[in-house]
This record gives C-alpha cells, sequence and structure tokens, in this order.
C-alpha cells in the first residue's frame, strides 16, 4: 500500500516546524513505526537526515511514542499507542498527517520529539509513597480489599506517554495527575500522604503550564491505557477536602 | 587479571548476614560527601539510585530515554520470584535458590544465588510498601503463580505488567529523592566513556542528546545498571533503545565481559512476520501456565487449520518430553524443542518457523471469563499484532532472544575488575549462570539495588577519601572527553551509503544463525570472520546524516551499532572456547542421545571473563572456578 | 491558603461548578416563578408573587439577591475569564488537523453559548428590570410587562434565540459541574447525564413557551389593563 504521508519537522525548539510530504510504501502486517523505519532509511541513505521520533519498547508499555496521527493521538485505534498500531488500520491512498505532542508543557525538541520532563516533576513533587528502602513491614501485614488493589491498577496503568494532554483541547494533564492520585490513594499505605499530595501535584501541574479540565473527556478517549475520568473526580474531590481542611505546618523544632 | 569472586567465609546462608554485620561503613556525616553515579534508571538503577540517596550520598543518575520511567524493565510482563512460602507449598529460600542454581545449569556463584533467593522476601515487602498494586485474593492477601523451572507457586504478579508496576514503584521513590535533592537526574544523556584514573573508576563522559553537548562527571564511585545486550541479535525482545555501549565502554576500559555467550532466546513470542520487522514482542511465560503447546504430529498437516487437526494428530512435545513439568519447562528447554520441532519440518504458520500456545482446553475448563482476567492484556495484544483472535485460534509463538545472562564480571560486592565500578542487574553476569528462570530478572535488579549495592558501596567509599575525584582539566578526563569526541567527528565523516540499521540487521542474522539455540565449531569461527568483515564494511560505509550538535538518533544508533559488532566477535569467541553445552548455550557437539545439553564439568565449571587487549589484539580469557558445596552438580532434568 | 485554592487549576473549576450549582438553581426558581404566566387568572398570581419578592425583609430582600447574583455570575465569568487563558497559554500553537472523538460542540462551545448568555442576560434586565427597551413598563404589573414585551416579534426571536444558546451552555454546565464536583461513579454516570439533559430540556421549553405563547395569542392581557395601587 502507498500513503502520504505530512510530516511536522522542526530541527530545534527554536526555530519554527512545518509540514512536510513524503511517500511511503507499507504492508498491511507493519506496524506505524516500521513504516516510518523505511521511510527513514530511506532518508538515511540518501544523506537526509531522518524524522526524530520518540519510541523504544514498541509494545505498548514505555509511554515513549508520541505523535499526533491525522489529529488524533496514537492514531485511529482505541486504546493502541502509535507502536502497537498496524498498517492495516489505514487504505491504500490515504494521507497522514502527523504531528508531535502540543503543549507548551511539552516543548517540542525536534521533528516529533518532545520533552515531557514535566511529567516527572510533578511525580516528584508527591506522587509516592515515602518508603525508604528496607523500612518496610512484612507484604501480607496489611490485607488490602481486591477491588481497591484492582481499582489502584486500573490508575497506576497509566504509561506516562502524555495523550491526555496531547487529546484534551486544554492541554490539561488532569488525566496523568488524576490517574496517580487515584493510583496511591486507593491503598492503605497512601493513606498518610493522600491529602498533602493532592495539594502539591496539583500545584505543580499548574506550575509546569497544563491546561485546565473542563470535562471534555477527550483524554480517556485517547487513552491507550483507558484511565478513566472518573479519577479526575477523585482528585477533585481530593484536592477541595486537603484545601479546606489543611493546617500550617508546625514545625517542631530543638534538639533532643 | 586476577578474579576474586570475595565471597565471604562460613556456611552458605550465614554469609550474607555475616557480611552485613562486619562490613565496613560511612558515617551519616561523611556520606554526603561522596559522590556516585548511576547508569541507567531500570529496575536495578533506579532502586539503588534511590536507596543510595535515601541513604545521604550525592547521587547522579543516567538514562537515554525521556524520562527514567520508560527504562526497559517496565515491559517484564509475568512476575517477580520470592520464598515467601505464603501458599504453604513448600517454598524456602534454599528451594529458590536451588531451582535458581539448576535453572542456571551450575553455572552460578552458590553465595550470589543464595543471596538472591534470601533477600527476595524483603523485596516483596518494599514494593508493596510503596504502593505496587501486586494481585490479592479475595481476602486482600497475595496472590501468586507458577513459573517455568520451579515446582511451587512463587510468582507475584500485577496482571501481566508486573515489570511496570514494580518500575513505577522504583521510578516514584526516585523521583522522591530528585524532589528532595539528593539524586540529580540526567535524562536523555548517554553515556559514552568510563573515566578511569589511576586504575580506579572516577566518572563517566556522557552525550547530552539533545545539544549533542559532551560532559564529563566525575565522582567516587560509577554503578552500571545499564542492561542486557540482547539487541545484538537486532531482533530480540528487548527495546529498541537498549543497548551494550556503557558495559563496552567499561570493558575496554579494564573491566572484565563474562560469559558473553550466555543468552536466553524465550520461548514464547510472536513469531516474525517479514523483513520489515524492527522488534519482537514477547508473550509471558505465565501463558504456559494454562496454554499447551502443540505442533501437528505429522508435516502434511503444518498448514492446515488447527481446529481441523484431532486430538490424536497433536504432538504436545513438551507434555510428552518433560512429564513433570511439561509446558512449565525452563526457557532454555522449551526454546530448544520448538526449534527442534520447527527443524523437523513441523512448524505452523507462513514461515513455518512457530508452534501453536493453544487455550482451548483452559477455556474449556475455567471459562473465557477467568482467562480474560489472567491474560486479557496479553491476548490484546497478540489480536493487535497479529489480527488474530488467541480466544478462537490458537497462538503461533517462536523463540526469540529476550535476556543475556552474561555481563560485566562482578564480586560479591558486585564491583567489577576497575574498582569503583559498580555492575548490577542484567548489566552484571552473576546470578543466573547460564540460563535464567522466569520471574528471576526483575528479582535480581531489585535485590541489586535496594539490598545489596547499598551496603557493598559502602564498604568500597570507606576506603576512599571523601571528595577525592579528579578535576575536569585532569588528562583522564580530556583523554575520554576526547574520545568521545573523535568517535562521533568519525562517524559523521564516514558518509557512505549504508544505514545504521542495514548493518546492525546484518550483524543479527550472523550471530542468531551461528550464535543463537544452537552452535557448532564451524559455524562460530564463520562468524567471526563475518563479523571482522562487517566491521570493516561499517567504519568505510555507514551513513550518518546530520551533525553531532543536536538530537541526531542516526548517529546514537550508529554508536551503538559500532559496539554490537565488536560484542558479537567476542560472543562468538566464548561460545567457541566453551566447549560444552549449558543452559542458553547449546554446542551441537556436545548433546545426549535425545538432544539435551550435556555439560562438561571437568573442564567448564567456570565463569569465563574475557579482558581487552587493544583494538588490533585477541582478547584474553580467564577463569573463576565454580565451587559447589551445597549442592550437588547433577544432570539438569526436567522429565 | 484560600487565595492558593481559587488560584489554582482546580480552584478555579470548583469556583465555576459552585457558581453554576446555584445559577442553576435560580434559573430553575425563574422559570418556575414564570409558569404563573398559565394560571389563567390575568395575571393575579404573578403579579402577587412579583409583589412577594419585591417586599421581602422590608424590600431588601430583592437587593440582597440581586447583589448575590451579581457575586455569583461575577465569579463564574472571572473563572471562565481565568480558565481560558490558562488553557489558551497551555498550546500556544495548535494542530493543523483535528479528529475530536468524545467532547460535544456543546462542551467545545462553552465560551461562545456564555457570551451569549451574558448579552442575553443584560439586555433581559434593560428589558424588565429597567425598562429601557419597552418604553412604557408598568412598575407593578408584571403580567402586562410580559406580554407587551413579547408582542414585539423580534424581542420575541431574540428570547428565543436566547434560550436556545442556554441548552448547551445548561446541559454541559449540568454534567459538568457534577463531574468537577467529584460526584462521579460508574453506576452513576448515565444518571447524571439524564439529569443533565431532563433539567436543561424542562427549563428550555418551559422558558420558550412564554415568548411563543404570548405570540400565537395563548396569552393576552385582560380587555382592560387594570391598575393596581
Amino acid at each position: 500500500m502507498k500513503l502520504k504521508l505530512k510530516v511536522w519537522r522542526q530541527p530545534d525548539a527554536q526555530t519554527p516546524g512545518r509540514l512536510v510530504d513524503y511517500l511511503a510504501e507499507a504492508k498491511p502486517d507493519m506496524s506505524f513505526l516500521e513504516m516510518l523505519d523505511v521511510v527513514n532509511e530511506g532518508l538515511i541513505v540518501k544523506g537526509d537526515e531522518p524524522i526524530a521520533f520518540d519510541h523504544d519498547c514498541r509494545e505498548g508499555i514505555c509511554g515513549s511514542c508520541s505523535m499526533v496521527i491525522n489529529g488524533r493521538p496514537h492514531g485511529p485505534r482505541d486504546r493502541t499507542t502509535t507502536c502497537q498500531l498496524h498498517m492495516r488500520s489505514f487504505e491504500d491512498g490515504d494521507t497522514v498527517v502527523i504531528e508531535p505532542w502540543r503543549s507548551s508543557a511539552f516543548p517540542i525538541q525536534k521533528d516529533l520529539v518532545c520533552n515531557r520532563s514535566s511529567f516527572d516533576r510533578i511525580i516528584a513533587s508527591g506522587g509516592f509513597i515515602s518508603a525508604p528502602t528496607g523500612s518496610a513491614p512484612d507484604a501480607n501485614a496489611i490485607p488490602i480489599r481486591k477491588s481497591d488493589a484492582d481499582r489502584a491498577f486500573d490508575a497506576s496503568a497509566c504509561i506516562g506517554c502524555g495523550a491526555c494532554v496531547a487529546a484534551c483541547p486544554n492541554a490539561s494533564a488532569m488525566l496523568f495527575v488524576s490517574a496517580k492520585i487515584s493510583h496511591l490513594g486507593k491503598l492503605p499505605q497512601g493513606q498518610p500522604e493522600r491529602y498533602t499530595r493532592a495539594l502539591s501535584m496539583v500545584e505543580q501541574m499548574d506550575a509546569e503550564g497544563f491546561g485546565s479540565c473542563t470535562n471534555h473527556g477527550e483524554c480517556e478517549a485517547a487513552c491507550p491505557k483507558g484511565i478513566s475520568v472518573e479519577n479526575i473526580a477523585q482528585m477533585n474531590r481530593d484536592f477541595l477536602k486537603a484545601s479546606v481542611s489543611k493546617r500550617p505546618e508546625v514545625a517542631a523544632g530543638g534538639a533532643g | 587479571m586476577k578474579l576474586d569472586p570475595k565471597i565471604p567465609s562460613g556456611p552458605l546462608t550465614e554469609k550474607w548476614n555475616h557480611y552485613r554485620e562486619h562490613v565496613k561503613l560511612v558515617s551519616p556525616g561523611n556520606k554526603r560527601k561522596y559522590k556516585v553515579l548511576v547508569v541507567g534508571s531500570g529496575l536495578a538503577g533506579a532502586s539503588a539510585a534511590a536507596s543510595m540517596g535515601e541513604l545521604g550520598y550525592q547521587v547522579e543518575c543516567f538514562c537515554y530515554q525521556d524520562s527514567p520511567r520508560r527504562a526497559h524493565s517496565i515491559a517484564a510482563q509475568g512476575g517477580i520470584n520470592a520464598a515467601k512460602n505464603y501458599h504453604n507449598d513448600g517454598d524456602s529460600a534454599f528451594r529458590l535458590f536451588y531451582d535458581t542454581i539448576k535453572g542456571g545449569d551450575f553455572r552460578s556463584r552458590e553465595a550470589n544465588v543464595y543471596r538472591l533467593a534470601e533477600t527476595s522476601v524483603r523485596i516483596i515487602d518494599q514494593c508493596v510498601a510503596q504502593g505496587v498494586p501486586f494481585a490479592r485474593e479475595y481476602g486482600g492477601l497475595l496472590d501468586n503463580r507458577s513459573f517455568g523451572g520451579a515446582q511451587v507457586s512463587r510468582t507475584f504478579y500485577a496482571r501481566g505488567q508486573t515489570g511496570q508496576q514494580l518500575l513505577i514503584g522504583a521510578y516514584q521513590a526516585l523521583e522522591r529523592q530528585i524532589g528532595l535533592g539528593t539524586v540529580k537526574m540526567f535524562a536523555r544523556h548517554e553515556m559514552l566513556e568510563l573515566i578511569v584514573v589511576d586504575g580506579v573508576a572516577k566518572g563517566i563522559v556522557v552525550r547530552d542528546m539533545v545539544s549533542g553537548k559532551i560532559e564529563s562527571h566525575m565522582a567516587d564511585a560509577v554503578c552500571l545498571a545499564s542492561g542486557g545486550y540482547g539487541n545484538v541479535f537486532y531482533l530480540s525482545t528487548n527495546a529498541k533503545g537498549c543497548n551494550t555501549t556503557a558495559n563496552w565502554r567499561a570493558y575496554k576500559k579494564g573491566a572484565a565481559f563474562a560469559n558473553p555467550c550466555y543468552t536466553q532466546i524465550h520461548p514464547t513470542c510472536i513469531p516474525v512476520s517479514g523483513d520489515h520487522q524492527s522488534k519482537l514482542t514477547l508473550m509471558s511465560e505465565s501463558l504456559r501456565n494454562d496454554g499447551r503447546v502443540w505442533v501437528p504430529k505429522r508435516k502434511e498437516d503444518r498448514l492446515k487449520h488447527p481446529s481441523s487437526i484431532s486430538e490424536a494428530d497433536r504432538d504436545y512435545f513438551l507434555e510428552r518430553k518433560y512429564p513433570s513439568y511439561g509446558n512449565l519447562a525452563p526457557r532454555d528447554i522449551s526454546s530448544r524443542s520448538a526449534k527442534e520441532v520447527c527443524d523437523e519440518g513441523r512448524g505452523v504458520g507462513p514461515t513455518g518457523l512457530g508452534v501453536y500456545l493453544d487455550f482451548a482446553d483452559s477455556i474449556k475448563r475455567l471459562g473465557k471469563q477467568k482467562i480474560q482476567e489472567k491474560y486479557g492484556n496479553l491476548f490484546e495484544m497478540y489480536e493487535r499484532i497479529t489480527d488474530e483472535n488467541p480466544y478462537e485460534v490458537p497462538m503461533r509463538i517462536y523463540p526469540a532472544v529476550h535476556y543475556t545472562m552474561g555481563g560485566l564480571w562482578v564480586d560479591y560486592e558486585l564491583m567489577s575488575t576497575v574498582p569503583g565500578l559498580f555492575v548490577l542487574g542484567e548489566a552484571n553476569f552473576s546470578d543466573h549462570g547460564a540460563n535464567r528462570l522466569g520471574a528471576s530478572a526483575l528479582m535480581q535488579g531489585l535485590a541489586d539495588g535496594y539490598f545489596v549495592l547499598p551496603y557493598t558501596i559502602g564498604n568500597y567509599l570507606a576506603n576512599v577519601k571523601p571528595s577525592d575525584r579528579p578535576s575536569a582539566d585532569h588528562v583522564e578526563v580530556k583523554k575520554a572527553e576526547q574520545n568521545v569526541q573523535s568517535r562521533i567527528e568519525k562517524l559523521l565523516s564516514i558518509k557512505g551509503k549504508t544505514s545504521p540499521a542495514h548493518f546492525h540487521r546484518e550483524l543479527g542474522k550472523i550471530i542468531w544463525d551461528y550464535c543463537g539455540m544452537a552452535r557448532n565449531k564451524e559455524g562460530l569461527e564463520k562468524a567471526i570472520s563475518l563479523v571482522q568483515d562487517l566491521k570493516k564494511r561499517f567504519w568505510s560505509d555507514v551513513s550518518v546524516p546530520g551533525s553531532g550538535q543536536s538530537l541526531n538518533q542516526a548517529l546514537e544508533h550508529a554508536g551503538r551499532v559500532a559496539d554490537f559488532i565488536e560484542l558479537g566477535e567476542l560472543m562468538c569467541r566464548d561460545a567457541l572456547q566453551r566447549s560444552e553445552s549449558c543452559g542458553g548455550h547449546f554446542r551441537e557437539e556436545w548433546q545426549t542421545p535425545d538432544g539435551e545439553a550435556k555439560r562438561d564439568d571437568q573442564q567448564f565449571c567456570h565463569v569465563a571473563a574475557w579482558e581487552y587487549q587493544g583494538e588490533s589484539q585477541e582478547p584474553l580469557r580467564h577463569e573463576e572456578p565454580l565451587h559447589f558445596e551445597n549442592v550437588e552438580l547433577a544432570t539438569r532434568s526436567y522429565k | 491558603m484560600l487565595s492558593r485554592f481559587s488560584e489554582s487549576s482546580i480552584g478555579q473549576k470548583i469556583i465555576m461548578a459552585l457558581t453554576g450549582v446555584l445559577l442553576v438553581f435560580f434559573v430553575l426558581f425563574h422559570m418556575l416563578g414564570n409558569l404563573l404566566l398559565y394560571a389563567n387568572d390575568e395575571g393575579q398570581a404573578i403579579n402577587a408573587y412579583a409583589k412577594f419578592l419585591h417586599e421581602v425583609a422590608g424590600g431588601y430582600g430583592i437587593w440582597i439577591a440581586r447583589g448575590g447574583l451579581l457575586v455569583l455570575v461575577g465569579l463564574h465569568i472571572w473563572s471562565a475569564i481565568r480558565l481560558t487563558q490558562i488553557n489558551r497559554r497551555a498550546r500556544p500553537i495548535d494542530y493543523k488537523k483535528h479528529a475530536y472523538k468524545e467532547s460535544t460542540w456543546a462542551g467545545r462551545g462553552m465560551r461562545i453559548s456564555g457570551i451569549i448568555v451574558a448579552i442575553f442576560v443584560v439586555f433581559h434586565l434593560l428589558h424588565f428590570t429597567a425598562g429601557k427597551i419597552l418604553p412604557e413598563l408598568h412598575t407593578t404589573n408584571v403580567y402586562a410587562n410580559v406580554i407587551q414585551g413579547f408582542q414585539v416579534k423580534w424581542v420575541a426571536a431574540f428570547y428565543i434565540i436566547s434560550m436556545l444558546a442556554l441548552a448547551p451552555h445548561l446541559a454541559h454546565g449540568i454534567w459538568s459541574l457534577l463531574q468537577t464536583l467529584g460526584l462521579s461513579h460508574p453506576n452513576f454516570n448515565t444518571t447524571r447525564k439524564v439529569i443533565a439533559g431532563l433539567l436543561t430540556t424542562m427549563i428550555i421549553l418551559a422558558n420558550i413557551s412564554f415568548p411563543i405563547s404570548v405570540q400565537l395569542g395563548l396569552i393576552n392581557l385582560p380587555s382592560s389593563p387594570q391598575s393596581q395601587p
């Protein structure tokens, strides 16, 4: 099958980019990235710079791929990352527009590659349970209701790809942030930091320049792992409760 | 070069306790004066960096991905072993130790493996405390499943995404330390050189993959947790970016490379569909809990629709050959059996390189619902890739390169032959011998990072003067930077006609054909000369467009392929020298009449560690003898 | 603490949602009050209701209510402007190609429908409260005002169009505010959509029926309009 590609090329963060046309030949069994590999090898042999794109595991779990294909993050198939999208989802003769994630919190570094370290900083601000190595009690010491463990898992299935941000008309990161707040908030181990976590993660999210949620639901539809917007409601609840009930921290000093 | 494993004396079960109780410590006030570098942010790297940050060291962590959370540990599906014996089925640290030693075909160190087994239980505790949502039973307690090579259920799991969940736990611990300022993270930074001053590892040279800037980082110790080298085969279940460059640079600076020929071919991967294929996708070993592996008994039936082949015409070859372990025979053995039936012409699918993994019986027994609950995401993944519905037609699977047991040689303290250079996780050679059991890689990565290195590195640093780090203009630092720079310039200046990927594919085919599931003398000798020829062509005809001063993925790939080519040659040399069959290393000349691996404990009960001798000279092979005091060197049987 | 809350993106949303809830209640009661037009008593009931509103709490009640409403509307618009600013900044360069999957034009058009509703509210106040548009305003005969007002064709048309703009604003708004306030649960999500739909349909149909009824002559001025002391 033959396709016409319109690919966003941008040499670096400072230079403005544009869509460039390429012709691609593909087989239905190829993955979308393998189709791009072939285009790139053609470019390299000619001495032209290949299209830069992020990819790594190519099995839908590392969260590296970050392309908007024909207006949809990760392309047309539901619950599928770009690397697991196969060319059988396209027709011979299709025109395919490929763009990077677009969000000021994910600045483009080159072509389709963007910088998602804002997600890491959000996690660093509170997306964890403080459990220093060696301090843990026996794993079965605290039973966890199966349904809680399952729901925590549903939220922690997030691969941090940023498709939610890319899909949101407001470039909001609330699905990502809320998934972490739900994951840890559903578990007994996550309770001690539950409310401080909500406050600090939301603060960091805002500082990174993500948009705000206006309940469009595009994030859930684009999420390759099917993370639910229910998590955003949970985050709102936790955030509200935390904002209302927070007391000033008392720093009790003094050596013992 | 002297290979001193530094195994503590005393009875096996007391070695690690004794070590910990007598190891030198660094006082809390002094810890912050030491700087430690960690290369890689997978299970081993992230857990080590986080744990050392918690202890108070100044830590810098590097990864080539855009975020530490993307390391390939994330792709591990099935589970993590731990001798918790929560299920009362007779498990114990000793049993896990024994299974691992036996699974590795008696080619690993007893002391290391026992430490791994006894540490395993603490890993689960640690992960649960971090919020890893392991599978649970209705009573709220942890669930287990079975994995290959074991007769107990000791594998903890989180659906088919155990690696992801464990890595996120470690990543969050790491991010916590980054937030606290004890760890500095350098994402999209690739290590391209090791800085060695007076024989001691004192830093690394990295390339900022976005700006192209070459930077040196000086430290009191360097830890490599940069993963395995499975991508030497081009097609493997590794991530596209996985590479051996960090390890290979260290090897060239004096770290011995141990057992490079021990590679693991995983039996259950989705078969190759065409030349364009860029990677192989694993189907978790856990599927063999409920899936039955078979091929038609007769060649003529191989292209028939599986449902039209009657029960009597099917050969459930694993159940037939290994009745006591059945479909859960270890990986090396299952892979070889699959190759064998395909070599006989009974392989299924269009290429003839595939066997069925059939869930029909389990669906009948447990219901589709239960199967979906256990393996839903794997079935979905299979369907996406192959466009076939595994609930209706059996999966087709074929072995693929998955893991490398070989790696940089380390002693009991995880220190390589270069003092101050520690190696953990898949990057080292230490715990899996000639074959790794399923669900043991996650265990080893986390054991090394959370519970071993934080102790052993203290023992090293206690003897190092605090802050005794070379300055940025030290002659060795400048030399290392110059090496990196000139190599990059050379790659960019060749301006040949062949892409790095093309050379990579060619290398992969040579290694797969001659140093894959079955090896022999002639083939390996041929492979060595083919690889040497490939290396010459690479350095005269590779095309790397663009510049070194910006993000350049072709340049990154070319540098990695260049190292893979050299490693490929070393693998073949190691395989050639090891005139026996053991675990993943199967030499056709050494097999029993019924085709099982035949070890030669008289001559090869040792670790082979290779020392680099210079560009144009053959490397030197050293031996570290293995002593077995607690287990008997038995013929490995799963019948 | 409170300023940190109101500055945060979620705080803004929650302010938007809480003011939204109260405004929905206002719109609902406003509509219910207007239904007295159909009492078929030549306006006695509705005029009495209006009188009650003007005289409650010694005549201060209506001003308190008006002040409250002004604050609600002000906060609602303020949070809308702040959120719009945040969201514009979050994506300075847009995609060349769009393909929405889940979001609706109602959701994406909240700003436009909001602006239309705001213009309508100003007009509505000028029209009935200040009497700037209808010269012969009877200060106390609400019934007559409504009928005379809606007898002007373009006025009736403007009211109808404005209500049609309010419809998607309410539909998305009601559903959305429940989500924002954290009321989201799989067992309840369909109900949530149904509630939003029913409430919107009820309010809009009733509101639209007033100008239509006047235009169709279903409600008329009494033959000799009574003036009350």
